[in-house]
């Protein structure tokens, strides 16, 4: 097991470096001049040869990849150009935002998609399961930004009781949180469903069922325990999407997380800033998945056999 | 020659036949197919600049009404027009970008899956890379850095769909890379890029398929939400996700200005995502639950 998590933690180390090279070089290379941006396009000549100096923006890309990388290995991604503060420190001072959101976001979906995927499954093709069908695949088609909108208008506009932006109340993160947590919650509903259906039809269900064990502890012991296990499988894809879709939600309900930092950074054309958060939110992100992955390979003996023999 | 004619046809004679015992996959046909048309008959009865560019200060904010089906807005442009001229970037963005993006990744993933080794390993490395950067983000950085234009947009919301593809090609080649055709066509000394992509790639049309309809649909949710955010089309070119931020600012009393074009995105993505699912059941009868 500790083999396992090592391999799994030296595994994200190039896909780490990858990311940030990606990031770096797609907006290092890209035309424009970084330095006559940040002067300001009236200052002289002068100003901005010293700022590109500052910032050793005369050296090779590869040198200032390399430069960049060892910072990053420190702790230090540069300066925001705008504030002059440094990146990862205002990264993490908008991290606990997200995050909250993102909590909420996966509680909301999990709450709703899993009672509904398994009362579909159980009852197939009726009134219940169509309904929830439609419902779900609306869900997955309805783009995040109109769902935002849609709610602010409905519960913000017309009803008056939901704040349409901001994090004051105690409330102020169910619009959000419903809104960011749709999508994952139309998917989940859908996997369960699917997944429950191909266990309900297993033999070992018919023996529980035979033995005399009641319907609902054959259905949510038996088989939504197997039934889970795609679904938390694809968990951490959902959580990609999700903190990728906090930039649109966050900014559409002034949520003041990173991905509302990331659009104020375009914005501004603060690049240095958007490279600093784009990279430290894929880390995250690999490292959230990392765990899911973790507590799942101890949950599931089968697949703690399997990955002993694949990887071992 | 005849005989491999035939079987071609009869397979897709197949699938259509399955495809049309599908009701939600012909909802899903008929709604996309309306929407093209649309998109497409588009000049026929608005003109793109008097209509759906020019503004017109003094018909501002008319509500839905005969002249103006889907009202106008903040600059008395008719709704209506501007919604179907959006559905044609809306698809081009889509259409290109996929076809771009899914020909690298089955290049990629065809060649991975063949070749093996060390190129397969990197191949597969860069997929991996690709796909742990939200693919949101990714768009956004690629837009940011290079400018908002049609080209760099197609590129951006495409570029995360290609590990897809890659993985996707390279798990249908390993499946049929080792079966004794594909030894049998090396016996007879046929090259590798014919080798690929006349026995190995035919057989992988299924899931590459329906990957394609289905992303699609995200690609073009990807760069409506691009748009919203300010990082789309520029103005005053009618796009469905920056008519809906534009609109954002008025719509506590013209809440129409935000309805229709979030509408029109809806359909165009639910319409992909039936086809995409009714294509899965009707090109891989094992798959259907």
């Amino acid at each position: 097991m500790l083999k396992y998590i090592c391999k799994r933690i030296l595994m994200l180390i190039p896909v780490i470096i990858g990311v940030s090279f990606i990031v770096f070089f797609i907006v290092n290379l890209a035309p424009g001049d970084t330095a006559r941006m940040i002067a300001g396009s009236d200052a002289d000549q002068a100003t901005v040869e010293r700022i590109r100096n500052e910032l050793g923006l005369e050296d090779s890309v590869f040198v200032r990849y390399a430069r960049y990388l060892w910072g990053g290995l420190h702790g230090d991604l540069g300066q925001s150009y705008y504030s002059d503060q440094p990146v990862v420190k205002i990264f993490f001072q908008r991290l606990p935002a997200t995050l909250l959101l993102s909590f909420w976001s996966v509680l909301f979906s999990l709450v709703i998609s899993l009672p509904l995927g398994v009362l579909s499954a159980v009852k197939q093709y009726s009134v219940f399961d169509n309904c929830a069908m439609v419902f779900a695949l609306l869900g997955v088609s309805i783009p995040t930004f109109w769902l935002g909108i849609l709610g602010i208008l409905l519960f913000s506009l017309k009803l008056q009781f939901l704040p349409s932006g901001g994090n004051e109340y105690w409330y102020s993160f169910l619009l959000p949180a419903i809104t960011n947590g749709f999508q994952m919650m139309a998917l989940t509903t859908r996997m369960t469903r699917s997944s429950m259906l191909e266990v309900i039809r297993q033999d070992y269900i018919t023996t529980a069922r035979a033995k005399g064990i009641g319907e609902r502890i054959v259905v949510l012991k038996h088989a939504l325990r197997n039934a889970l296990i795609p679904v938390v499988t694809t968990a951490g894809n959902f959580l990609i999407m999700m903190i990728g879709g906090a930039v649109v939600t966050e900014t559409i309900f002034s949520w003041p997380g990173v991905g509302r930092l990331i659009f104020d950074s375009i914005s501004k054309r603060d690049l240095n800033m958007v490279v600093g958060c784009v990279i430290l939110v894929t880390v995250i992100v690999c490292i959230i998945n990392l765990l899911v992955d973790l507590v799942y390979v101890i949950v599931d003996p089968k697949i703690k056999t399997t990955y002993g023999i694949r990887k071992g | 020659m005849m005989q491999k004619g035939n079987k071609a046809k009869s397979k897709f004679k197949e699938t259509w036949r399955r495809l049309k015992k599908s009701r939600t996959a012909m909802i899903g046909l008929c709604l996309l197919i309306f929407i093209i048309l649309s998109a497409l008959t588009a000049p026929l009865f608005f003109d793109y600049n008097t209509d759906a560019l020019e503004q017109n200060i003094l018909a501002r904010f008319q509500t839905p009404n005969s002249a103006f089906p889907f009202g106008t807005d903040e600059f008395g442009r008719n709704v209506l027009a501007r919604v179907v001229y959006g559905a044609r970037i809306s698809l081009v963005i889509g259409l290109v970008s996929c076809l771009i993006c899914c020909s690298i990744g089955v290049l990629l993933g065809a060649t991975a899956g063949y070749f093996g080794g060390f190129y397969e390993n990197v191949v597969m490395r860069f997929a991996d890379i690709l796909m742990a950067i939200p693919s949101i983000l990714l768009a956004i950085v690629i837009v940011s850095a290079f400018g908002v234009n049609l080209f760099n947009i197609i590129i951006a919301v495409g570029v995360a769909t290609i590990p897809q593809y890659i993985r996707i090609t390279r798990a249908s080649v390993l499946t049929v890379v080792n079966q004794e055709y594909i030894e049998a066509a090396r016996a007879v000394g046929a090259s590798t890029p014919r080798i690929i992509f006349m026995h190995i790639l035919p057989n992988c049309f299924a899931p590459i398929m329906v990957q394609a309809t289905l992303r699609v649909a995200t690609v073009i949710a990807e760069a409506a939400s691009l748009s919203f955010l300010g990082l789309g089309v520029p103005a005053p070119t009618p796009e469905w996700g920056a008519m809906l931020a534009a609109g954002r600012a008025y719509m506590r009393d013209y809440a129409y200005l935000v309805m229709f074009p979030g509408l029109a995105i809806m359909l165009t993505i639910l319409s992909l995502n039936l086809l995409g699912d009714g294509l899965r059941d009707a090109l891989d009868p094992k798959l259907k639950k």
